[in-house]
C-alpha cells in the first residue's frame, strides 16, 4: 500500500530519502520530522516560534524565529527626548526594569561627563540587586514549573511580591519601574523604605535554602537538568553569550567587576563560577548570584541608614543636550551585558541609540545547545537561557 | 584630521558664555555633526549661534558644556598602531572619546583588521550595529565593538563606511555571534553582508516592505503589503500620506 505525500509536505526536499510506499518511508520511517514550536507555547516565555526538525523525539535542528514582538523600540527612541526615552526602555527587558533604566542612564552620564552624587549610586545599585533577586526568582519559578517542579513557583512568588511592593513603594510601579532618571534618582527615600528592604533581605538567606531544598537535590529536577544543554566558555564567547550561562561555564566574568560603574568597587561580593556549562549549573549560578546580590542590598542598606542625607541627583541640565559624539555604556543586567550605544549630534534627541540586548544575543545560541537533545529538553533549555522576549524583539 | 575637523564646532565649549549656550542650543538637526568628516555642518552651524545665544543663558546647562567631553586623536595608541602596522592601509582615523577608543577602517579590509583583533586576544565581538547618516555619502556606517578579556578588559569600537545599496563584507567568518546581528543591521537598514551564511530579514516579517532604522523611513510605518482590511486602512499602513498627523524623521 502506498503512502500518498500529503500537499503540505510537497514542498519538502525529499532527495535522497526512501521511496514513498517502501518499507522505510511506512510510519515515518527514516524520514525527520518538521515541528513547529511556539509562538503560542507556554513554556516558549512569550512569543518565541522555534521550527524544529526532529528525528523521532531527537532534535536534529532548531531555528529561531523571533520578532513577533518587535516594536521598533530603537526607532521610537529616535523621536524622543532623552528623558522620555526611559519608560521605553522599561519594556525592554520588562522583568528587570531598573537594570535597563540604569544602563540608559549611565550611557547618557557618560556623554554629558555628568558625576552622580554617592547616595544615588547607592540607591541606585540596590534597586539593580533587588531587580536581579526578583528576575532571578521569577525565572526560578517559571524554569521550574516548565519541568514539572510546581512548588518553587509559590515559593518565589511570595518573595517577589514583596520586592515588588518596595518598587511600588520607591517608584509607584512595579514592574515599569522608571525609577531612574538621568544624573540621579527623581525623589528621596520615604522614610523607613531601607529599614522594609532590610527587614526583607535579612531573612532571605532562609527563603533561599528553602527553593535549593526543593530542587538542588532533587532526583527529577538533576534527572532533567544535568548534561542538558552543554555550551562550554569558548563557544560562549565565541557565540557571543554573557550572564550566567558564561560563568557556569566556569569563566569569572561580571562586568559589576571587569568595567566597574556606579559604587561597586566599594562593595564586598563575589563572582560565582561552576564548571559544567550545563543547565543545571546554571541554575546554581543563579542561586548562588541570589545569595550575592542579597549580601550586597544589606551592604546598600548599611551604607544608606548611616548616610541619610545628601543629594540624589547631579547637577543635571534642565535640558539635556549631550555633546555630539558616540558612547556606549552597559551594566551586568541579570540576563548578561546590556549595554547601550548613543550617538548624539548635539540635540535633546538621540540621534541613534542601539541595545545591545543580552537575551538576543544569549538566544543565538540555542539551536547549538539543543542539538541532539530530546523535544522535552528543549523546554529546559530554553528556560536555562532566561529570554525575555520583549528584549530579544524590542 | 580627526583633531582639526571638529575644531569649529568644539570651540565655543571652551569660550564664555553667551557662544555656549549657542552650541547648547545648536538647532540644526540636518547637520549631524560627524566629527571625523570634513562636512559643510561648521558654516550651517556658524550663523545660527549668535541669534541663540541671547535668549538662554542658563547656567547650569553652560556648567554641564564646559565639562563636555572632547574628542582627541588616537592614532598613535599602541592598538591603533598595531592595526595600522598589520594591515596597511586599514586605518583612516582615530579618536579617543569618553575613554572610548573608536577607529575608523576603509571598508575592503575590515574582516583583516576583525582577523587581527581577534588574535591580539579580542575575543568577544560585544556588539554590531550600523547608523544612517542620511545626507552623507557613503550613506552609513557600521559599527563593531570588540572586546578583550586577556588585556584587561579593553574595548576598541571600529567602524566602516558603506554606501547605500553596498554590500558589507560580513564578520561571520570572523566572530559567529555576528550572524544575527547582521541579520538584524540588514533588516532594519537594509545594509546586505557578502558572504553571510543565512541573510533574512529577522525581527519584522519576511514579507515587510522597507528598512524602518533608516532616517526617510516613517515612524508611522508604510504600506507593507499586509493590509488584511484594505478598505478600513489606508495605503500606506499608517495615517495617509496627506494626513496631517503623518510625520517622518527630519
Amino acid at each position: 500500500m502506498s503512502a500518498p505525500v500529503e500537499p503540505a509536505r510537497a514542498d519538502v526536499n525529499v532527495a535522497g530519502e526512501p521511496e514513498p510506499g517502501s518499507e522505510e518511508h511506512t510510519l515515518l520511517g527514516l524520514r525527520e520530522m518538521e515541528l513547529n514550536f511556539g509562538p503560542q507555547h507556554p513554556s516558549t516565555h512569550g512569543v518565541l516560534r522555534i521550527i524544529l526538525k526532529v528525528d523521532g523525539e531527537r532534535i536534529v535542528s532548531a531555528r529561531p524565529e523571533i520578532g513577533y514582538l518587535h516594536r521598533g523600540t530603537e526607532k521610537l527612541f529616535e523621536t524622543e527626548t532623552y528623558p522620555m526615552v526611559i519608560p521605553h526602555t522599561d519594556r525592554l527587558d520588562y522583568v528587570a526594569a531598573a537594570t535597563n533604566n540604569h544602563a540608559f542612564c549611565l550611557v547618557v552620564e557618560k556623554l554629558l561627563g555628568l558625576e552622580v552624587p554617592k547616595k544615588a549610586q547607592y540607591i541606585r545599585v540596590l534597586l539593580d540587586e533587588m531587580q536581579r533577586i526578583s528576575s532571578h526568582l521569577l525565572w526560578l519559578a517559571t524554569a521550574g514549573i516548565d519541568l514539572g517542579a510546581m512548588t518553587p513557583f509559590f515559593y518565589t512568588f511570595r518573595e517577589r511580591e514583596v520586592i515588588l511592593d518596595l518598587f511600588e513603594e520607591f517608584c509607584g510601579a512595579r514592574l515599569t519601574l522608571h525609577c531612574m532618571r538621568i544624573g540621579g534618582l527623581l525623589e528621596d527615600l520615604t522614610p523607613g523604605w531601607v529599614q522594609k528592604v532590610r527587614a526583607f533581605a535579612e531573612p532571605f538567606e532562609a527563603r533561599i535554602d528553602e527553593y535549593e531544598e526543593l530542587l538542588t537535590e532533587n532526583r527529577i529536577w538533576k534527572l532533567r537538568t544535568i548534561g542538558v544543554g552543554i555550551l562550554n566558555a569558548e563557544r560562549c564567547i565565541e557565540m557571543g553569550v554573557t550572564g550566567p550561562p558564561l560563568r557556569a561555564a566556569g569563566f569569572k566574568w561580571d562586568i559589576r567587576r571587569a568595567i566597574p560603574y556606579e559604587c561597586y568597587p566599594e562593595l564586598d561580593f563575589e563572582i560565582p563560577t561552576y564548571q559544567n556549562a550545563d543547565t543545571y549549573d546554571r541554575y546554581l549560578v543563579r542561586m548562588a548570584e541570589l545569595r550575592q546580590s542579597r549580601r550586597i542590598v544589606l551592604q546598600c542598606c548599611d551604607w544608606l541608614e548611616k548616610n541619610p542625607e545628601g543629594p540624589i541627583r547631579g547637577k543635571t541640565p534642565r535640558v539635556i543636550k549631550p555633546a555630539a559624539g558616540e558612547a556606549y555604556a552597559a551594566v551586568e543586567a541579570p540576563k548578561g551585558e546590556l549595554g547601550f550605544y548613543l550617538v548624539s549630534n548635539g540635540t535633546n534627541k538621540p540621534y541613534r541609540l542601539h541595545v545591545r540586548p543580552p537575551s538576543f544575543i544569549n538566544l543565538q545560541a540555542l539551536p547549538e545547545m539543543a542539538k541532539g537533545h530530546l523535544v522535552s529538553d528543549l523546554v529546559a533549555i530554553i528556560g536555562t537561557i532566561d529570554i525575555v522576549l520583549g528584549e530579544v524583539d524590542r | 584630521m580627526a583633531d582639526e575637523a571638529p575644531k569649529p564646532e568644539e570651540k565655543p565649549k571652551v569660550e564664555e558664555k553667551p557662544t555656549e549656550a549657542g552650541a547648547a542650543a545648536a538647532p540644526d538637526t540636518s547637520t549631524p555633526a560627524a566629527p571625523t568628516t570634513a562636512m559643510p555642518a561648521g558654516p550651517a552651524a556658524a550663523p545660527a549661534k549668535p541669534a541663540a545665544a541671547p535668549a538662554k543663558p542658563a547656567a547650569p546647562a553652560a556648567a554641564a558644556v564646559k565639562k563636555g567631553p572632547v574628542p582627541v586623536d588616537a592614532s598613535g595608541k599602541p592598538l591603533v598602531a598595531g592595526l595600522a602596522a598589520a594591515v596597511p592601509g586599514s586605518v583612516l582615523s582615530a579618536k579617543e572619546f569618553v575613554g572610548e577608543t573608536t577607529v575608523d577602517v576603509e571598508t575592503a579590509k575590515i574582516l583583516d583588521a576583525l582577523r587581527h583583533f581577534k588574535n591580539e586576544s579580542f575575543s568577544y565581538l560585544v556588539d554590531l550595529t550600523a547608523v544612517d547618516w542620511k545626507d552623507r555619502q557613503p550613506r552609513f556606517d557600521v559599527v563593531y565593538y570588540l572586546h578583550s578579556f586577556q588585556r584587561g578588559n579593553e574595548r576598541i569600537r571600529l567602524k566602516v563606511k558603506v554606501a547605500e545599496g553596498e554590500a558589507c563584507p560580513s564578520a561571520t567568518a570572523v566572530y559567529e555571534t555576528s550572524n544575527w546581528m547582521e541579520r538584524e543591521v540588514f533588516d532594519l537598514f537594509g545594509i546586505p553582508f557578502a558572504n553571510h551564511p543565512d541573510l533574512r530579514r529577522i525581527l519584522t516579517w519576511e514579507g515587510f516592505n522597507g528598512h524602518p532604522l533608516r532616517k526617510d523611513f516613517p515612524v508611522e510605518g508604510i504600506d507593507t503589503g499586509a493590509a488584511i482590511y484594505p478598505d478600513r486602512y489606508p495605503e500606506g499602513g499608517g495615517p495617509a500620506a496627506d494626513d496631517p498627523n503623518r510625520r517622518t524623521l527630519s
